[in-house]
């Protein structure tokens, strides 16, 4: 029967859901390296990886898994081993203390409150600081002489400021700032990192917030303002090992400390430079790095910068391996989810449809779901389930369950009630009215929740690559966070397709269920409607 | 003759059904003797459609028994009996997603008989249809007169000695409804086929009905021979209903 065919299908699908938590188990031996989405973390990490690699170590690469929530939350649960985290970040942002100004008493108190609070250990200081900086254009700096962040308030009420949104918002960010210098801005506008840089090269804007290792600050030939009175606490950057590691490999740990106090601020901005601006990959300029820094053998390689761009098409042909992994990943996530989504939503419509009292409220609450944006509800999940796969099948799960409820509980009550009513007066049983008639005549009333349910899945599941789920949001993730078009598009431009390929197959398989006598009858409904309305 | 099991007599007495406020039935009893049809009539709400669920307890009474055969219903099966009581609905309640054979041989294949497919062919062509052509149709491809006579046919195929037809006529034209209450006519004239028929009209339940029985707001105003019915109306409202009949007809 179909529906013993569709059970295989579910219990099929179970095997790739066990291989995906398989995956996400890092055994020992295997360290997993981790960084948050934005150009200086992915070289950092992939300098973390290739000296491990280079000390015999396997590696798992997850870049880009997250932003601080997700990837701390990642490294205490020991979901991954390593990411290069900042003493000022950890101070904030994860012990939420108030900001100080010397560097060792920060690096202090985050590796003590680490270690005992969360068994997290931070490794010594790479040699950088990447705190915040604020930069103008060069010419705004000489037209008004201006050096430091006091010179800056004296003339702030003539400029106009693009500052990220989280810098606008948080207390160590522009409320504080403006307090310690009496800063007082024309005008202060929200800007995403990618579009931050050229809004103040073109003039739309005079004042950014920035980071002091930003590439782009060279290459657009900025002014850093000195925070004279050191608002800003230190930001000194370090590998962030979790207490698996510390445990169970701690050769790698003191593999990784070789890189403690190697880097400078201007080495990192040039590599960052070589990313953001040059556009070379994390790959070769992390290896160039540490070659230069003598701390894997071979010799650096020039510094090269990639003016003539590859096109997108090359592009994607040469990364064609990690997008066809990102798209199976994806399609792997929909197809469970959705799977999943059916075996809970098909019997609860049945059953909804038998408690007509019920199934409105019932219905409605589930389609409350669907009205929380997905970001959100991808982040609700992070403190319930962590980081990776599981909240984000969950949250997928979660949005597949209204469109399949509401179809096939109306599919169900909207089936032929005059054969339904004669199957149970010439004697079937309800078992045997919802299987032989019920289920028959609501199935391409059924199919297309799931067709609906399927589309909003590939779009949403772009999504939990920022809680670290992987997909082909990864390339789109990084792309956003290296503003770079060429990657975004790479895992657009699939998840797009999918989505139209997922739509136009399931269009087939739903025609094809249904019975040339129901495409009959619903053809005939439609004229009906069309006379109706004439 | 198709139907093979044994001879149905079905006994109503005393049921009475309310929905909130409306009291459906109100104290009905009737017997219908094996092989024979009463036809019941009344306005739609007089409780006619209620009384003929009772009987295969797709409504359960508030109070009073229906026996089949001298069996509380409650004490038999309940799918069971409804396999064993052929059901017409005024819209025949064919399934859309199965062809005519399927629909004909449902009663058959839920009771697990081996020749049902058989029995389907064979159940229209009592029915006056021709198999080779009908049976591997879609209801949609049917008139409503062909649909009536399919959904007759199922009613039939699994051997069932007794019919409880629910308006089977009323959706259709004249000419195809005449010609339908002939070939049931026919039908039962030559079995002993009980039938128990709800209908609105008069004329009908006379040309049919071996006897009529006449309800009004749940209750059955009179039961006689359709000769009786026209020489003495017990009741005013019966008197009315013969009016309005024999009106039509001049």
């Amino acid at each position: 029967m179909k529906y013993a065919r569709l059970i295989g299908v579910v219990a099929a699908a179970s095997i790739p859901l066990a291989f995906v938590s398989a995956q996400q188990v890092s055994h020992t031996g295997n360290v997993v390296v981790a960084s948050k989405p934005f150009g200086e973390s992915f070289i950092l990490a992939e300098m973390f990886a290739q000296l491990l690699e280079s000390r015999g170590f396997t590696v798992t690469r997850r870049p880009g898994m997250g932003a601080t929530e997700v990837a701390f939350a990642a490294l205490r649960s020991n979901a991954i081993d390593v990411y290069p985290e900042y003493t000022g970040t950890g101070l904030l942002a994860i012990l939420h203390e108030p900001p100080q100004s010397d560097p060792s008493a920060v690096f202090g108190r985050v590796s003590s409150e680490f270690s005992s609070r969360y068994g997290v250990r931070w490794l010594p200081p790479l040699g950088f600081e990447n705190t915040y900086a604020i930069a103008v254009r060069r010419q705004t700096a000489i037209d008004y002489n201006l050096h430091d962040l006091t010179e800056l308030a004296g003339v702030s009420q003539k400029l106009s400021a693009g500052l990220t949104a989280d810098f606008i918002g948080r207390k160590d960010g522009l409320p504080g700032l403006a307090d310690a210098y009496g800063l007082k801005f024309k005008q202060v506008r929200p800007l995403a990192q990618a579009v931050k840089y050229s809004a103040l090269a073109s003039g739309a804007v005079d004042v950014i917030d920035g980071y002091s290792t930003d590439g782009l600050i060279a290459r657009y030939d900025l002014v850093v303002l000195r925070d004279d009175k050191r608002f800003f606490p230190p930001y000194e950057a370090a590998a962030l090992v979790s207490k698996r590691l510390q445990r169970k490999i701690p050769g790698a740990v003191a593999a990784l400390t070789e890189l403690s106090g190697r880097l400078d601020v201007a080495s990192m901005r040039k590599l960052n430079q070589r990313l953001e601006v040059g556009g070379e990959p994390v790959e070769r300029i992390a290896r160039s790095a540490l070659q230069s820094l003598g701390i894997v053998g071979g010799v650096a390689s020039e510094t090269r910068e990639d003016t003539t761009r590859q096109s997108l098409g090359r592009y994607m042909w040469d990364s064609r391996s990690a997008l066809a992994s990102a798209l199976w990943r994806h399609v792997l996530l929909v197809l469970i989810a959705v799977l999943t989504g059916i075996v809970v939503a098909v019997p609860l419509g049945l059953w909804l449809e038998q408690w007509p009292r019920a199934a409105e409220p019932v219905i409605r609450s589930i389609g409350v779901l669907q009205t929380i944006p997905s970001i959100a509800l991808l982040a609700f999940m992070v403190p319930l389930l962590g980081v990776g796969v599981w909240p984000a099948l969950v949250a997928l799960w979660l949005y597949s369950l209204y469109p399949i409820v509401r179809s096939t509980y109306s599919g169900v009550r909207d089936a032929d009630p005059q054969a339904v009513s004669a199957a149970r007066a010439l004697g079937m049983t309800s078992g045997q009215v919802l299987r032989y008639v019920r289920m028959p005549l609501a199935a391409p009333a059924i199919l297309s929740g799931v067709r609906t349910a399927s589309v909003i899945a590939v779009g949403t599941a772009t999504l939990a690559a920022f809680i670290g789920a992987g997909g082909l949001g990864e390339p789109i993730a990084t792309g956003l966070a290296l503003a770079d078009t060429r990657m975004i598009l790479s895992g657009a431009l699939p998840a797009a397709a999918l989505a139209l390929v997922v739509d136009a197959f399931l269009g087939v398989i739903e025609n094809a269920t249904t019975p040339a006598p129901l495409r009959h009858a619903a053809m005939e409904r439609a004229r009906e409607a069309r006379a109706h309305r004439q | 003759m198709i139907h093979d099991q044994q001879p149905i007599e079905v006994a109503l007495t005393g049921l009475t059904k309310a929905y909130g406020e409306l009291r459906a039935l109100d104290g009905v009893s009737l017997t219908v003797a094996a092989g024979e049809c009463v036809a019941i009539v009344g306005e739609s709400g007089s409780g006619k459609t209620t009384l003929l669920r009772c009987i295969n307890r797709l409504v359960d009474p508030d109070a009073g028994i229906v026996a089949i055969n001298g069996r509380d219903v409650r004490d038999l099966d309940v799918t069971g009996l409804r396999r064993s009581l052929g059901y017409v609905p005024q819209d025949g309640g064919l399934m859309p997603h199965w062809r005519v054979d399927r629909n004909v041989g449902l009663v058959p294949w839920l009771t697990g008989m081996s020749d049902a497919n058989a029995r389907a062919l064979a159940a229209l062509g009592t029915v006056g249809l021709d198999p080779a052509i009908i049976a591997s149709r879609w209801p949609h491809e049917l008139s409503g007169g062909q649909r009536q006579r399919v959904a007759i046919a199922r009613a039939l195929a699994g051997g069932q000695s007794c019919l409880l037809l629910d308006e089977p006529f009323g959706a259709l034209d004249a000419i195809t409804r005449s010609e339908l209450q002939g070939t049931f006519k026919g039908l039962h004239d030559e079995s002993s086929l009980t039938a128990i028929l709800v209908t609105h009209d008069l004329r009908e339940a006379m040309y049919l009905g071996d006897r009529i029985a006449v309800m009004q707001h749940g209750r059955i105003e009179q039961v006689a021979t359709p000769a009786e019915l026209r020489h003495a109306p017990a009741t005013p409202y019966v008197r009315k209903l013969l009016d309005h009949a024999t009106r039509e007809l001049q």
